[in-house]
C-alpha cells in the first residue's frame, strides 16, 4: 500500500515538517488579501468619511450618501420581511414532513436557486416587475433581495430542524401535542439560536449584494417618496463610482465600502458569536 | 382544543391534549406546503423566464450563438464565444491558484496546523468570505489593477510564452483571475474542510499508531479517503466563480475578444450582463443577453449539483447558509 517503504524514519520527518511549514504558508497568503482590502478599506475609507457622508444626499463632490445608506437598510429591511417568515415557514416544513414528494422538491428547487448568479435574479425581476410597472423601484429591488434569501433561510432552517434529535418530538407527541405545536414550540423553538444566527448571516449576505439591484433598484440622487422610486443603495453606488476616472468619487466609494463592510462584518461576526456561544464545537 | 371525553385519561399531561390531525395540524401543513411551493415556484419563474426573454435570440442564432465570436450588438450579430472563453479562462485560472491554497488551509485546520490556531485562523477566513463583491471590486480596481500594470505584469512579461504576452493593463483577464481566486478561496477552505473531517478518527489513528507522520497520514489517508468531495469541492468552487458578476465587473476590462494572454481585457458571462442589460440598443440585445444568462444558468446549475452529489456523500453534516 504505502508507496514509500524505502524512506527513512528522518526523511519522512522531515517532510512532515515541510508539509507544515507549507500550509501555514497557504494560510499566510489566504489572509494577506483579507488584512490589505481590510487596511485599505478602514485608511481610505476612514479619510474620506464626514458627517456630511450621513447626512447629505448624493451630490456633485464632497457630499453624502445618505440616501444611499437609507435605500441599502429600507431594501434588505423590505426583503428580510419577505424572506425571513417565509424561509422559516418551508424549512420548518422540510424537516417535519421531510420524505414528502413536495418536501423533496422543494428541498431541490432551494439548493438550485441558491447556486443561481443573483444576477440573474435581476434579469428576471427586471422582466416580470420592472417592465410591468414601468420603472425602476424599491420594490422590485427588495423582491430580487428576497428571492436571493429565500433558498439561504429555508436551507438554514431544515438543516437545522433536522438536527433537533426526534427523542425531543416523540417525547411531545407522546404527551399528547399536536404536530404543530411540537414543530413550533419544539422543533423550533429548539433550533431556534442557529436559525436567528442564518438568517443573520443571510441578512449579512445580502447587504452586500449587487448585481441584481442594477436593473431593479437601479440608483437616485434623491431620498424615494414611495416604495415604488428608483432607490439608491451603497452597494450600487461604490459600484458607479469604483467605475467613474474620477478621485473625488473614489474617495467617496472607499467611505461606503467602509460602511458596508462595517455592517456586514459586524452582522456576520454578531451572527457566528451568538453560535458559539450556544454550541461549542 | 377539544376536551377528551374518555375517563382514562392520563393525570396532569404537561400540554393539553388534542385530536391528533386538528385544525391546527391541517393549518401548519398547508401554510408549509404553501411556502415550499413557493420556492418552487420562484425557480420555475426564474428558469422559465429567462428562457422566455432569451427565445428570439434562440430562435434567430440557434447553435451558432455559441460558436460565433463576434459580438456586435449595433449591427445584430450576437456570438457568445468571447464570454465563454472570458469565463472560463478566468474561473480556471481562479481556481488553479485557489484550490491549493484553499486545500492548505483546510489541512492546516483539520490536521496539521496547531490546535490552538486552528479556530482563528478559521474565523478569519469565513471573514473573507463575508466581504461583498462590489468591496473586491473597488480594492481590485483601485489597488490591485494599478500594482499589475506598474510591477507584476511587466516582471511576468519577462517570462512570455503565449500567456503572459501585450501590454501590461492592469485590468484584463489575470486581474479578474486574481480576484476571483480571493473570492472563492473561503469556500474551498471551508468546504475542504467539512470533506477532511468527515475522514473517520480511526483511520487517522490507525495510520498514526503505524507509526504514520501528520503529513503521511494526510498523504496516505484523508486525501485518498476524500478525492470524491475534494473535486466536488473544484466544482463548486468552479460554479462560484462562474456566477461572481460585480467584482469581476470591475476588472475585467470588459471587452468581447478571445486571447490567449492573460494580460488581454476580455468580457465574461456575467459581467457583459451586468454592464450591457440596462443599456441594450436593441429586442435581440436584449434576448441574447439573456441568452447569455441561460448559459450561465445551466453552467452553473450543473456544477452545483454535480458539487453536491460529491461533498453531501462525503461529509456528515451540511452547513446551513455556507
Amino acid at each position: 500500500m504505502t508507496p514509500d517503504l524505502e524512506s527513512t524514519y528522518l526523511e519522512r520527518k522531515i517532510a512532515a515538517r515541510a508539509a507544515t511549514f507549507a500550509a501555514a504558508g497557504a494560510v499566510v497568503l489566504a489572509l494577506v488579501p483579507l488584512f490589505a482590502i481590510a487596511a485599505y478599506v478602514a485608511q481610505r475609507g476612514a479619510s474620506a468619511l464626514s458627517l456630511a457622508f450621513f447626512t447629505e444626499p448624493i451630490g456633485l463632490h464632497g457630499s453624502g450618501m445618505a440616501n444611499a445608506i437609507v435605500g441599502t437598510v429600507e431594501l434588505v429591511f423590505l426583503a428580510s420581511a419577505m424572506a425571513i417568515p417565509a424561509g422559516i415557514a418551508a424549512g420548518l416544513y422540510l424537516s417535519e414532513f421531510r420524505r414528502t414528494p413536495l418536501a423533496r422538491g422543494a428541498r431541490f428547487a432551494a439548493d438550485v436557486l441558491a447556486g443561481v448568479p443573483s444576477i440573474l435574479v435581476g434579469v428576471v425581476v427586471y422582466a416580470t416587475v420592472v417592465v410591468r410597472m414601468k420603472h425602476f423601484s424599491a420594490f422590485a429591488g427588495a423582491a430580487s433581495l428576497a428571492i436571493v434569501m429565500l433558498p439561504l433561510v429555508t436551507r438554514t432552517t431544515d438543516t437545522l430542524a433536522r438536527t433537533v434529535p426526534d427523542s425531543l418530538r416523540e417525547a411531545a407527541l407522546a404527551l399528547g401535542v399536536s404536530r404543530w405545536r411540537t414543530a413550533i414550540f419544539v422543533v423550533l423553538r429548539t433550533a431556534a439560536p442557529g436559525i436567528r444566527s442564518g438568517c443573520m448571516l443571510a441578512v449579512a449576505r445580502v447587504c452586500g449584494e449587487t448585481a441584481p439591484l442594477l436593473f431593479t433598484a437601479y440608483n437616485s440622487r434623491f431620498y424615494n417618496e414611495s416604495l415604488f422610486d428608483p432607490t439608491s443603495t451603497l452597494q450600487v453606488q461604490i459600484f458607479t463610482y469604483t467605475m467613474t476616472p474620477n478621485d473625488d468619487w473614489h474617495a467617496q466609494a472607499w467611505a461606503a465600502a467602509l460602511v458596508l463592510v462595517a455592517i456586514v462584518v459586524l452582522l456576520s461576526v454578531l451572527a457566528r458569536r451568538l453560535l458559539a456561544d450556544k454550541e461549542a464545537w | 382544543m377539544a376536551a377528551s371525553t374518555r375517563s382514562t385519561r392520563p393525570p396532569r399531561p404537561l400540554a393539553r391534549p388534542e385530536a391528533r390531525g386538528g385544525s391546527g395540524d391541517h393549518t401548519f401543513g398547508v401554510v408549509g406546503a404553501v411556502a415550499a411551493l413557493l420556492l418552487a415556484a420562484v425557480l420555475a419563474v426564474v428558469a422559465l423566464s429567462v428562457v422566455r426573454i432569451a427565445w428570439p435570440s434562440i430562435k434567430a442564432s440557434g447553435l451558432s450563438f455559441v460558436t460565433e465570436s463576434r459580438w456586435d450588438p449595433l449591427h445584430g450579430v450576437h456570438g457568445a464565444l468571447s464570454f465563454l472563453w472570458g469565463t472560463v479562462v478566468t474561473s480556471v485560472v481562479a481556481l488553479l491558484l485557489a484550490v491549493p491554497v484553499g486545500l492548505g488551509v483546510a489541512v492546516f485546520l483539520t490536521d496539521l496546523g496547531p490546535r490552538n490556531l486552528r479556530r482563528p485562523v478559521s474565523s478569519l477566513v469565513e471573514l473573507l468570505a463575508a466581504i461583498p463583491g462590489v468591496v473586491y471590486g473597488l480594492w481590485a480596481a483601485l489597488v490591485v489593477a494599478p500594482l499589475l500594470r506598474t510591477t507584476v505584469e511587466p516582471w511576468l512579461g519577462v517570462l512570455g510564452g503565449p500567456l503572459f504576452r501585450g501590454p501590461p493593463l492592469g485590468v484584463g483577464l489575470l486581474c479578474a483571475s486574481l480576484v476571483l481566486a480571493i473570492m472563492v478561496l473561503p469556500t474551498v477552505a471551508s468546504v475542504s474542510r467539512d470533506v477532511l473531517r468527515a475522514v473517520p478518527s480511526e483511520l487517522r489513528e490507525g495510520a498514526l499508531a503505524l507509526g504514520a507522520t501528520p503529513w503521511d497520514v494526510v498523504r496516505l489517508v484523508v486525501f485518498p479517503h476524500a478525492r470524491r468531495g475534494i473535486f466536488g469541492v473544484v466544482l463548486l468552487a468552479f460554479g462560484r466563480a462562474v456566477g461572481e458578476t460585480m467584482a469581476v465587473a470591475a476588472v475585467v476590462g470588459s471587452r468581447a475578444d478571445i486571447s490567449t494572454s492573460l494580460f488581454a481585457p476580455g468580457y465574461t458571462m456575467s459581467s457583459v450582463i451586468a454592464n450591457e442589460f440596462p443599456v441594450a440598443s436593441s429586442d435581440l440585445h436584449v434576448a441574447a443577453l439573456a441568452e447569455i444568462g441561460v448559459l450561465l444558468f445551466v453552467v452553473t446549475v450543473a456544477f452545483n449539483a454535480g458539487a453536491r452529489i460529491l461533498v453531501t456523500r462525503s461529509r456528515k453534516l451540511e452547513p446551513g447558509a455556507a
